[in-house]
């Protein structure tokens, strides 16, 4: 292979970005506990300048390099770009609440951009090899980051489940990856696109390991039955870890998925076709019904999360073009609602006090009229109500399951959605019709206060006018 | 019958047994052992696999290192066997009818048979260096998921930091700079003391 200047070039985002996090962990080591600002300055500067970068190469043309290991496309740059936004903002949402928790140090923002670099890399994946190097390096940091808060018990017992079922859930990876290269001879997924279409490899063998694999990527979006881990880690991580969690992996989830279902095994369609049915019908089903029986909100968010997957996978299965852009749009929509949610959680906890209770959005309405408003502004969103973005998310997926001829599949996904909206309109009626139980102030910081408000702000504007974001998913899926 | 065959077989069963072991004998500090044995035999294998290379590393760094420190671990431990023990009858039929079903499933559908579409590879002549292939193939075609895995490494090592460093106030330490720039008069006094006459 022959080693080329321009390939650094094309690599060049995720070298800055390993480079200047590097020079963090080393630095924060020499800044006093009061001056911790400075790291958080740099880490916010580590995300802006490897965004700047992505920008100024934006929706080039298709490159392979490095022997096929990496590849830089539209899609890739689109996923990167809605990584290190969501990343940016959970930072700057959970900086007061790390600050009150004694949490606010280096280890928190080191882990927080490793993870961010191993979505980078899972985003950006053409080999197997490198699928699998970049989830482990996204695991890694946050098994570690779930248990940052030592002393907690809820934090170590999620932590311990999140790490021994994502090990198993590696290992099914694994073992379902090495069956896929024994039969097709290749790491790359070109290749094995090829090798598949040509049909040269028995059938058998794929589809177990095609099982496998999808046990894995399962795994990893937190479909039902491969959900197990999702609650509990939800509901013992510091609420900022849970914001990390629940918002940026889910788009390196959804690379994963297109990377290795759409780019690399398109002649098995039919296959894992009907096996995501059957995983987004049960996502919806359980996520929907157990979310109603909540009483802790990040629970309920977590229950949530896995209905939206059960949507997401939707777009997907269908397998065609747009199918996948409508599931690149679900994605997109539903982390920007859910970075919002889980940092209105934070906007309500203070020192001593989680807000992490349903109880405590009693009367927000009384307490401050605008941040109820936002809070609803999420909740109908999430709950797809018109004319808010998630609206449009549900509506753009599920008009591609019936353009792939699925329409029960769609009628079970709008029957699930009318459950799940129950849940949420609950948090609604919280905040507007029930007597406030807690009147302290509230008394974030003011970037915190604009953050939070342009992000539901955002839902509104994207709300009505969908046209830009929907055509930018489009033009990055379609050739 | 060659013998390449036979020896493969040999150690191919001996590695099987050393796993099984590893997972069904009752001590853990045996169980690390078979783990130790079942290493060796897998380095047998792979010198057969020409890969000689990467048996001596698997002793030299598994067995060598690695597992060694693992039984200081398990023997610091205080594990308590009664406790591991517990349930294991109960769990024992579901366990094995799960184990059962599965190793038939795998041999039906994943038998050899189905993996012959490649042809093995020529033996590699006697001048071709192992290890500098090794090394030409990590730095030129698998850089960038080298580069990742050594990434990898460092968080697991920012991790384990994070998750086990703790600054207790009060702890008693001892700080070799002081210790080496200690002089003799910091130590010893001499004492003019007049001689004692035995009695």
């Amino acid at each position: 292979m022959t080693f080329e200047l321009s390939d650094l070039l094309t690599l060049l985002p995720e070298t800055v970005l390993l480079g200047i996090t590097c020079a963090i962990l080393i630095a924060d080591l020499f800044i006093p506990q009061r001056s911790r600002m400075v790291t958080y300055l740099m880490v916010q500067t580590a995300l802006v300048v490897t965004l700047l970068l992505l920008l100024t190469s934006f929706a080039g043309e298709r490159q392979v390099i490095l022997s096929g290991t990496f590849v830089r496309d539209t899609v890739g740059d689109v996923l990167k770009i809605a990584v290190l936004l969501a990343a940016f903002v959970t930072f700057l949402y959970a900086r007061d609440y790390l600050r009150a928790r004694n949490m606010f140090r280096g280890e928190y923002y080191v882990l927080g951009l490793f993870g961010v670099l191993g979505m980078m890399i899972l985003i950006s994946a053409h080999s197997l090899l490198t699928i699998y190097l970049g989830l482990e390096l996204l695991s890694l940091s946050m098994y570690a980051m779930v248990v940052l808060q030592r002393d907690s018990s809820l934090a170590s017992e999620a932590a311990m489940k999140y790490f021994v079922l994502g090990a198993i859930a590696s290992g099914m990876l694994l073992y379902g990856m090495s069956l896929l290269y024994g039969v097709t001879g290749s790491l790359d997924l070109a290749a094995i696109a090829e090798a598949l279409q040509a049909g040269r490899a028995p059938g058998v063998i794929l589809s177990f390991g095609l099982v496998f694999i999808l046990i894995g990527v399962g795994f990893k979006l937190g479909a039902v039955p491969f959900h197990m881990w999702i609650p509990d880690v939800y509901h013992g991580a510091p609420t900022a870890v849970t914001l990390y969690i629940g918002g940026a992996p889910k788009i390196a989830a959804f690379a994963m998925l297109l990377r290795l279902l759409v780019e690399g095994m398109p002649g098995l369609h039919e296959h894992w076709q009907a096996i995501l049915v059957v995983l987004a019908v049960l996502s919806m089903a359980l996520g929907n019904v157990l979310a109603i029986a909540q009483t802790n909100i990040k629970r309920m968010f977590a229950y949530s999360t896995i209905s939206h997957v059960g949507f997401l996978i939707l777009g997907v299965l269908t397998g065609t073009d747009s199918g996948v852009a409508s599931s690149l749009f679900y994605t997109l929509t539903y982390v920007l609602m859910a970075v919002a949610g889980f940092g209105m959680i934070l906007f309500l906890s203070r020192q001593g006090f989680e807000a992490d209770e349903l109880d405590d959005y009693k009367g927000l309405n009384q307490r401050s009229p605008w941040y109820a408003a936002l809070m609803l502004v999420i909740m109908f969103s999430m709950a797809g109500v018109p004319p808010f973005l998630g609206f449009w998310a549900k509506l753009v997926v599920l008009e591609q399951v019936v353009a792939a001829g699925m329409t029960w599949l769609a009628v079970v996904g709008v029957v699930f959605s009318i459950i799940g909206a129950f849940y949420y309109l609950r948090i609604v009626k919280l905040m507007y019709f029930d007597a406030p139980e807690d009147t302290s102030p509230l008394n974030p910081n003011v970037e915190m206060r604009m953050a939070l408000s342009l992000n539901s702000l955002a839902i509104l504007y994207l709300g009505v006018f969908p046209g830009g974001l929907l055509a930018l998913c489009q033009s990055a899926i379609l050739p | 019958m060659g013998i390449e065959k036979i020896i493969f077989y040999v150690f191919a069963a001996l590695s099987v047994y050393g796993a099984l072991m590893v997972i069904t004998v009752r001590n853990p500090v045996k169980a690390a052992l078979y783990l130790v044995f079942t290493f060796f035999a897998s380095a047998g294998v792979w010198i057969l696999l020409e890969a000689e290379f990467l048996a001596i590393v698997l002793v030299l760094v598994y067995v060598g290192a690695v597992m060694v420190l693992f039984l200081f671990v398990v023997m610091m431990l205080d594990i308590n066997l009664a406790q591991l023990r517990a349930g294991f009858v109960r769990y024992l039929p579901v366990g094995v009818a799960v184990a059962v079903a599965f190793a038939v499933m795998l041999i039906m559908l994943v038998g050899g048979d189905w993996f012959g579409g490649f042809a093995p590879p020529p033996p590699s002549p006697a001048e071709v260096s192992n290890t500098r292939e090794l090394g030409r193939l990590l730095y030129t075609v698998y850089v960038y998921p080298f580069e990742i895995a050594a990434v990898i490494l460092l968080v697991a090592i920012v991790a384990a930091i994070a998750l086990t460093l703790r600054r207790r106030s009060g702890v008693k330490y001892q700080t070799p700079g002081q210790q080496i720039a200690v002089r003799r008069q910091d130590r010893i006094r001499m004492i003019d003391m007049p001689s004692e006459e035995r009695k």
